[in-house]
C-alpha cells in the first residue's frame, strides 16, 4: 500500500493515484509509481501547460515535423532540413551550475542527433542575479563553464545566444539551450517501436544512480532543504556525447535504424514508454541486461536514472550485428535489452521476476491535464497606471548614455562568448554580438540565421505583451541579417503554476506568442515550459525566450553589424514614441520597473522589416541593426562600437517628445540601416512603398558619437571611451 | 599531393580540415582512422584540432597511444610532413614530436577568438607561401594553449629557428596584450629540427575562406603544397571532386572496427 508520505515524495496527488490504480487495475509497485510520477510530472507531462500550448500555430509551408517530437524539422530547399528545439536546464544549473549547464548541452544536442541530424549550432539565453554578489557570479561563471566544457568538446559552435541579469534570478537563474542541427530532408529520424519481435538496444554510457527524480526535481519549487538535492544533478561527458553522436549518423546513414530516442529527462522509461506508445506497441526488456556503472541498482534506480549520454534504439534482428559493430568501432557499448511486443504493455524482468507490467499510453498519453485557476495579479494594474516622472532638469543625458551602455544587460557579452567554441565546423559568418547569428550552409548561397530572445520586463508588466514582442524582436533580429522567420521553439519559465498569479502569466504569455506567430505566420515546432522557478515563495519574472530561426538566400547581402564607412547614410525605419514604461533608462535612472511595455502594431512591424528585408536584398544596406533595449542611442553606440574602423556618427533629430524618450525609450518596430549616401534614397523609396515612415537621420564617421535634439548637442561621446564602457563592464566583476 | 587527415576518437575539426584541404585547398585529402596503421600513401598528415580522447588527463595524452601514431612517428622520422593543429600540436608535444609542453591559457578559460601571428621563419615547409614579418589573421580556439619550454630550450628553439610563428598584434608588434594565452616567446607555431613537422595552436583550416572572415590560413596549406611540387619526386596530383560534408562523414569515415 502506498502511503501519503510515499505520494508526496513523488509529487503525486491522491486523486491521481486513484487514476493509476483505476488504469493498470491494481496497485502499482513502488517502481510503477516511480515510472508515473515522473512521466507524470510537470516537466514531462506538461500537466498544467498543456490545455494552453494547443493555441499554438503548427502548421506551416516548410514544416516537416512539429510538436511531439523530439525536435522540431523545417524544409531549407537542396533536399535539406533544418532540426531545432530549445530547453531549460534552470534547476540543476542552480545547484551544480557548471554540470546542470554542461548536460543541459547534451540534452538538448541528443534531441536533434537522435532525429538524424548533425548539430550544428548552440545559442544559449541565460539569466543570472545581479554580478555585484559573490554566489551569482559563481554561478554565472559555472554555468558558462559548463556550457563551453559540453558544446567545445562536443564540437557544436555556440554561436549565439542573450544574457541577462535581475535580483528574481538569483536564486533561480536560467540557463536555456537551444540546438539548430542539420539533416537530409528525406532522412529524419522518429522515436518509433516498429515491428513486433524487433530488438531493443540500448546504446551508450552505462546507467548509473545520478540524476533519479531530476524531472520530479524541476517540477517543484525549491525551499531550505534545495542543497540537499545536487545529487539529483546529472554528470556530463562530452567526449562520450560525441561518440555517440558519430556511431549513431553512422549507424542511420547505414540503414541500420528503425527508431531511436534519446534518454533524457526520465532515462529509459520515457524512451520505452514513447517509442512503444508512438507506434501503437509494446516492450519487453531484461533489466539485467542494461550496462550499469555501480552494484546492486535496483529497477527503480535503473529505470528512473538520468546517466547522460545514452540512446535507446529499435531495429530489426538481422541489423543488430552491423549496428554493435559500428558501435564497437567508436568504442561503445550496443546491448540488446529486450523487444517489440504487441500487447502496448511496458513489461520489464529483473532478476527473473517480473517488476513492472503497465499499459505504456497510460503512462504516456492519460496523463492529467489541469485548467488550473488563473487570477490577474494586483501588482500588473498597479504598476501599468505608473506615470513616468518628468525629466529632472539636472539629468546629464550625455552621462546616462555612458552608463546605459556600460550597464550589464546592455554591455559587451564577449567574456561570455570567447568562451565557446563559435567557429567550429567553419560556417558561422555572423559572430556572437550580432542581432541573429548566421551560419553559411557549404556548397550552397544560403545562410541560416538563427536568434534569441525574450523580455521579462516587458512580460512582468504585461504577459501578453512581452510574448508578442518577443516574437516580434527574434523577427526583427533575423530581417536585420536578411532572413524571413521559418518556424519558432520556445521556452517558457515561470514561476509554481499552482498559483493563480502565475497560472495568469502563463496563459497570457502564450496568448501573446500565439498570436504573434500567426501574424508572422510561423508555427511553432516545439519547445518546453518550465515551471517552479521558485524558491521560498519567489518566482523569477515570467520570461518566454523565442528561438526563431530563418534563411538567407544569399550570404553575401548581409550586412554587418557596425558602421563600415565614412559618411554614410543613416535611416531610422519606424517611428520614435514617447514610451518610457520597462525601459531600461527607468530603471537605471529612476529605478522603477513599472509602467505599461511598448506597443506593438503587427502591421507597421511586419511592413518595417519587409522594407528591410528587401533592402538588403538589393544590396543597398551596409549595416543594420534593430533598436531594442535602451533605444535609438544605444543602437547608434553599438553600430559605432562593432566598427572595425571604430566610426562615430552624427546624429540629427527633431521629433516633439521628450528627449529621454527620444534617446532611450524602447519602441518597438525600428531599426536601423546604414546606406552609401546614392542608395539612401532608394531606400526611402522603398519604405514609401510600403507606407513605412523612413528617415535619414544622419551620417556616420568622425571618432565622437554625437546626437542632436531641435538643435540642441545631447550626446557627445568620443567612440573609444564608450567602447571601452561598453567592454569592460562584465569582465570587471569577474577581476578579483 | 595526398593529405591525410587522422580522426581520433574526439577529434572535432577533422571535417573542417578535411574541407579546407579538399573543397578550398582542392587537394586530395582522406581519413585516416586511428585505429588503423595504413597511412594510405599521404604525403601529408594532418592531426586536426578537437578533444581527442576527451582531452581526459592531460590535452593529448592518450592520443599518442593510439596505433596510427607509431605510424607517424615512423613516417615523420623517414622525413614525411606532418601538421598538428590545435590538439594536435598537443599530440605531437605528447608523442615527443616537438619539444616542450602546453600549459593552461593565462587566464584559465578556454579562449575562442581572431588572433594575429606573425611569419617568423618563411623558410620552412610549412611557411614558405608567406613573406617574413607577414601577419596573418587566424582564430584559436584552446584551454591550454601557454606553451612553456625550459630556458635552455627556448634559447635553442631561437637559435635554430625553429619558432615559426608568434602571436603579435595588427602591426606585428609582440605586445604582451597579443600574447593572449601567456606562450612563452609570443610560440603560436613551432617546427622540429628537421623541419618536417609542425605544431600550430592557431587553425588554419578555420580562416581559409574569406565568407568565413579571413583567408590567411591558406598560407600555411599553399606553403605545404608548394613545397610538395617543387622538391624532387614531387608533382601535381588531380585534386579530388568536391565534397559536401553535411550530415553524414563524407566520405565514409570507414575504418577497422
Amino acid at each position: 500500500m502506498i502511503d501519503d508520505k510515499t505520494l508526496a515524495d513523488h509529487n503525486l496527488t491522491r486523486d491521481e493515484y486513484d487514476f493509476i490504480v483505476k488504469l493498470i487495475g491494481r496497485e502499482p509497485n513502488l517502481t510503477e509509481l516511480g515510472i508515473f510520477s515522473v512521466m507524470w510530472s510537470e516537466h514531462c507531462g506538461y500537466k498544467s501547460s498543456k490545455v494552453y500550448l494547443k493555441k499554438f500555430p503548427t502548421k506551416g509551408k516548410y514544416l516537416i515535423q512539429g510538436p511531439g517530437e523530439n525536435a522540431g524539422v523545417m524544409d531549407i530547399g537542396d533536399g535539406l532540413a533544418v532540426v531545432f528545439k530549445i530547453e531549460s536546464h534552470n534547476h540543476p544549473s542552480y545547484l551544480e551550475p557548471y554540470q546542470g549547464a554542461a548536460t543541459g548541452v547534451g540534452g538538448i544536442l541528443r534531441d536533434i542527433f537522435t532525429m538524424g541530424a548533425r548539430p550544428v549550432a548552440v545559442l544559449d539565453s541565460l539569466r543570472f542575479g545581479p554580478l555585484d554578489k559573490p554566489k551569482n557570479r559563481s554561478v554565472a561563471e559555472g554555468v558558462v563553464s559548463g556550457i563551453s566544457g559540453y558544446g567545445n568538446a562536443f564540437g557544436v559552435p555556440t554561436v549565439g545566444g542573450e544574457v541577462y541579469f535581475h535580483d528574481c534570478y538569483s536564486q533561480n537563474p536560467l540557463v536555456n539551450v537551444c540546438c539548430v542541427g542539420l539533416a537530409e530532408k528525406d532522412r529524419i529520424f522518429l522515436a518509433r517501436a516498429q515491428g513486433v519481435g524487433n530488438a531493443v538496444i540500448y546504446v551508450g554510457a552505462k546507467t548509473g544512480r545520478d540524476g533519479i527524480h531530476g524531472a520530479t526535481m524541476a517540477s517543484a519549487e525549491f525551499g531550505k532543504e534545495t542543497e540537499q538535492k545536487r545529487p539529483n544533478v546529472q554528470v556530463g561527458d562530452p567526449f562520450k556525447e560525441k561518440l555517440l553522436l558519430e556511431a549513431c549518423l553512422e549507424v542511420m546513414a547505414k540503414g541500420l535504424v528503425i527508431g531511436i530516442q534519446d534518454m533524457g529527462a526520465a532515462g529509459l522509461t520515457c524512451s520505452t514508454t514513447e517509442m512503444a506508445a508512438k507506434s501503437d506497441t509494446g516492450m519487453e526488456i531484461n533489466l539485467d541486461l542494461v550496462p550499469q556503472r555501480e552494484e546492486g541498482m535496483n529497477p527503480y534506480e535503473i529505470m528512473l536514472s538520468e546517466s547522460q549520454e545514452r540512446m535507446l534504439i529499435v531495429t530489426s534482428q538481422n541489423k543488430v550485428k552491423p549496428l554493435q559493430d559500428v558501435f564497437s568501432k567508436w568504442d561503445l557499448e550496443a546491448v540488446v535489452i529486450g523487444k517489440v511486443t504487441e500487447d502496448e504493455q511496458l513489461k520489464a524482468y529483473f532478476h527473473g521476476e517480473l517488476v513492472i507490467d503497465i499499459p505504456v499510453k497510460a503512462v504516456v498519453d492519460l496523463c492529467p491535464a489541469y485548467r488550473r485557476p488563473v487570477e490577474a495579479p494586483a501588482f500588473v494594474r498597479r504598476l501599468a497606471r505608473f506615470k513616468v516622472p518628468g525629466m529632472p532638469p539636472d539629468l546629464d543625458l550625455n552621462q546616462v548614455f555612458l552608463q546605459l551602455v556600460a550597464s550589464p544587460d546592455i554591455a559587451d557579452k564577449q567574456w561570455v562568448f570567447r568562451q565557446y567554441d563559435h567557429m567550429v565546423q567553419i560556417n558561422t559568418i555572423v559572430l556572437p554580438g550580432a542581432d541573429a547569428a548566421v551560419l553559411r550552409l557549404k556548397g550552397t548561397k544560403k545562410g541560416l540565421a538563427m536568434t534569441l530572445d525574450g523580455n521579462s520586463l516587458y512580460a512582468y508588466l504585461n504577459p501578453k505583451r512581452g510574448g508578442e514582442i518577443a516574437v516580434a524582436e527574434a523577427c526583427r533580429n533575423l530581417a536585420c541579417v536578411g532572413a524571413a522567420p521559418m518556424g519558432v521553439t520556445n521556452c517558457l519559465n515561470f514561476g509554481n503554476p499552482e498559483k493563480p498569479e502565475i497560472m495568469w502569466q502563463f496563459k497570457e504569455a502564450v496568448e501573446g506568442i500565439a498570436r504573434a506567430c500567426r501574424q508572422f505566420d510561423i508555427p511553432v515546432t516545439g519547445g518546453n515550459v518550465s515551471f517552479y522557478n521558485e524558491t521560498e515563495g519567489q518566482a523569477v519574472f515570467p520570461t518566454p525566450v523565442l528561438g526563431i530561426v530563418g534563411l538567407v538566400d544569399d550570404v553575401a547581402t548581409i550586412p554587418a553589424a557596425g558602421f563600415r564607412g565614412e559618411r554614410e547614410a543613416i535611416i531610422l525605419l519606424g517611428e520614435n514614441k514617447e514610451e518610457l514604461g520597462g525601459s531600461e533608462y527607468l530603471k537605471l535612472v529612476f529605478d522603477q520597473e513599472k509602467g505599461k511595455a511598448p506597443e506593438l502594431d503587427f502591421r507597421s512591424e511586419k511592413s518595417v522589416l519587409e522594407v528591410c528585408r528587401q533592402a538588403i536584398k538589393q544590396k543597398l544596406v551596409r549595416t543594420a541593426h534593430d533598436l531594442s533595449e535602451g533605444g535609438l542611442a544605444v543602437a547608434l553606440a553599438e553600430c559605432s562600437i562593432k566598427s572595425k574602423k571604430g566610426l562615430g556618427f552624427q546624429v540629427r533629430l527633431n521629433d516633439p517628445i521628450r528627449t529621454d524618450a527620444l534617446l532611450f525609450g524602447e519602441s518597438q518596430s525600428r531599426i536601423i540601416l546604414v546606406a552609401k549616401e546614392k542608395n539612401a534614397g532608394k531606400i526611402l523609396a522603398l519604405a514609401r512603398k510600403m507606407k513605412v515612415k523612413a528617415r535619414v537621420i544622419g551620417k556616420t564617421g568622425g571618432k565622437k558619437m554625437v546626437i542632436w535634439h531641435r538643435k540642441k548637442k545631447v550626446v557627445e561621446q568620443p567612440v573609444e571611451l564608450v567602447r571601452d564602457a561598453f567592454k569592460n563592464c562584465i569582465p570587471g566583476y569577474f577581476r578579483v | 599531393m595526398k593529405f591525410g587527415v587522422v580522426v581520433f576518437p574526439g577529434s572535432n575539426c577533422d571535417y573542417d580540415t578535411f574541407h579546407a584541404l579538399q573543397n578550398v585547398m582542392e587537394q586530395e585529402t582522406v581519413f585516416l582512422w586511428h585505429k588503423d596503421s595504413d597511412l594510405q600513401q599521404v604525403d601529408c598528415v594532418v592531426l586536426p584540432g578537437g578533444f581527442s580522447y576527451g582531452d581526459y588527463l592531460r590535452s593529448g595524452a592518450i592520443a599518442r597511444f593510439s596505433p596510427i601514431m607509431a605510424e607517424i612517428k615512423k613516417f615523420a622520422s623517414a622525413g614525411g610532413l606532418v601538421l598538428g593543429i590545435c590538439n594536435g600540436f598537443q599530440i605531437l608535444l605528447e608523442a615527443g614530436l616537438l619539444p616542450g609542453a602546453m600549459l593552461t591559457n593565462k587566464n584559465l578559460k578556454f579562449l575562442c577568438q581572431h588572433v594575429y601571428i606573425k611569419i617568423e621563419n618563411n623558410k620552412t615547409a610549412f611557411s614558405r607561401a608567406g613573406r617574413k614579418s607577414q601577419v596573418l589573421s587566424i582564430p584559436i580556439a584552446h584551454f591550454d594553449g601557454n606553451y612553456y619550454a625550459p630556458p635552455e630550450l627556448l634559447a635553442q628553439l631561437e637559435e635554430r629557428k625553429q619558432i615559426v610563428f608568434r602571436y603579435c598584434d595588427r602591426n606585428g608588434r609582440l605586445t604582451e596584450e597579443a600574447n593572449v594565452n601567456g606562450s612563452l616567446h609570443h610560440i603560436a607555431g613551432l617546427i622540429n629540427e628537421q623541419g618536417n613537422v609542425l605544431g600550430l595552436m592557431p587553425h588554419p583550416e578555420r580562416a581559409s575562406e574569406k565568407i568565413v572572415g579571413s583567408d590567411d590560413g591558406q598560407v600555411i596549406f599553399q606553403s605545404i603544397i608548394d613545397y610538395w611540387e617543387k622538391k624532387p619526386g614531387g608533382r601535381k596530383k588531380k585534386a579530388g571532386k568536391t565534397v559536401r560534408p553535411v550530415v553524414s562523414p563524407l566520405p565514409p569515415l570507414v575504418g577497422s572496427l
